[in-house]
């Protein structure tokens, strides 16, 4: 009878040692897989900044597009295509406004509040190749030696010019696409996609 | 009327006054926005005829700076591309041509027909999006299927 009974406590006492060890084990691959999912992440070519999004008033990300363009109506057709893409637009005519915009532009015109307000942060650059005084790719040379977040905002090129030498040049860079005038619907949904992918 | 306003805008595709880009901006039309390929147009006529201007200014100085005429071009075609007017698109592929070659005299020419195409196309379309207003929102904010 006694015999019975501690055989009884013993395997309720290894049951009750396997269930809590079962417990510790799943908190402990729960860590594992928290860990792994960071370190995917950050090892991502596309930025952690496209993390910070601000938030809309019904709480849906939002993207936050810088469009650069000489060009007045590829400025407003870009604007109403990234608007219809949901996307928060801050357009600029020129790179040196878009430098000051960001933050870089003359040293005497410095605007820390423009990059530390969490709501004009820019989440992605769009801008025109060809521009008077500074081009697209010169924009995007500058803003890729930043140290700060700028430098992992993902930068478009586009262009009305389909010029290999001229893509592969700002690919070479770090441009994150190439796009060609004009822009069209299509288009902005397939970046979107890409750079909604990267930060899943 | 709003079969006018269609066979209208059909016949202007058909002639080869405006080419698929017209459409892909239509497509960006919403009930929001449903004057938005109107309100590009406009913002284009007023724009080009700015550069028009200015072309014209440059032009009549008599010394050819092919690179500044280029440049004005380059912004002339970037913006008719934008909204799908094919045949200025057309005279400001060939002005270009006529610059890079340094042909003055072909760019005179080109200039001509140029601002010919441009106000046939203004008048068009003016009287298109008249038409279209007329007729009713609905129809004319999206594409025809």
């Amino acid at each position: 009878m006694i015999h019975t009974c501690t055989l009884l406590s013993l395997s309720l006492s290894f049951f009750i040692v396997y269930v809590f060890c079962l417990i510790l084990f799943s908190f402990f691959l729960l860590e594992l897989l928290d860990i792994a999912k960071e370190m995917n992440s950050s090892g991502d070519s596309c930025s952690s900044s496209l993390m910070e999004v601000a938030y809309d008033d019904d709480h849906h990300e939002e993207i936050h597009v810088l469009a650069v363009d000489d060009n007045l109506i590829d400025r407003k057709l870009v604007e109403r295509l990234l608007k219809i893409s949901s996307c928060k637009v801050t357009t600029a005519e020129n790179a040196l406004r878009a430098l000051e915009y960001l933050g870089l532009g003359d040293q005497n015109q410095h605007i820390d509040a423009l990059t530390t307000n969490n709501d004009l942060k820019v989440n992605l650059i769009i801008t025109d190749y060809c521009m008077p005084g500074m081009t697209g790719f010169e924009l995007l040379k500058k803003v890729k030696q930043e140290s700060s977040y700028l430098k992992e905002v993902p930068v478009v090129i586009m262009s009305s010019e389909n010029i290999p030498t001229r893509i592969n040049k700002c690919l070479a860079s770090g441009a994150q696409m190439f796009m060609q005038k004009p822009l069209k619907l299509s288009d902005v949904e397939k970046l979107k996609c890409q750079l909604m992918n990267c930060r899943s | 009327m709003q079969r006018q306003v269609a066979l209208i805008k059909q016949s202007l595709f058909d002639q080869g006054y405006l080419d698929e880009q017209f459409m892909e901006l239509e497509e960006l039309q919403d009930d929001a926005n449903p004057n938005f390929v109107e309100e590009v147009s406009t913002l284009y006529f007023k724009d080009s005829a700015r550069l028009i201007n200015n072309i014209d200014q440059a032009l009549e100085r008599g010394s050819f700076d092919f690179n500044r005429l280029d440049s004005y071009m380059h912004q002339f075609k970037g913006s008719s591309t934008s909204i799908g007017a094919n045949k200025v698109k057309a005279e400001c592929t060939k002005f270009r041509e006529y610059c890079r070659a340094g042909n003055a005299e072909g760019c005179l020419r080109t200039f001509q027909q140029l601002k010919k195409e441009h106000s046939t196309l203004r008048k068009k379309l003016e009287h298109y999006f008249q038409l279209a207003r007329q007729a009713g929102p609905k129809e004319t904010a999206r594409r025809p299927k």
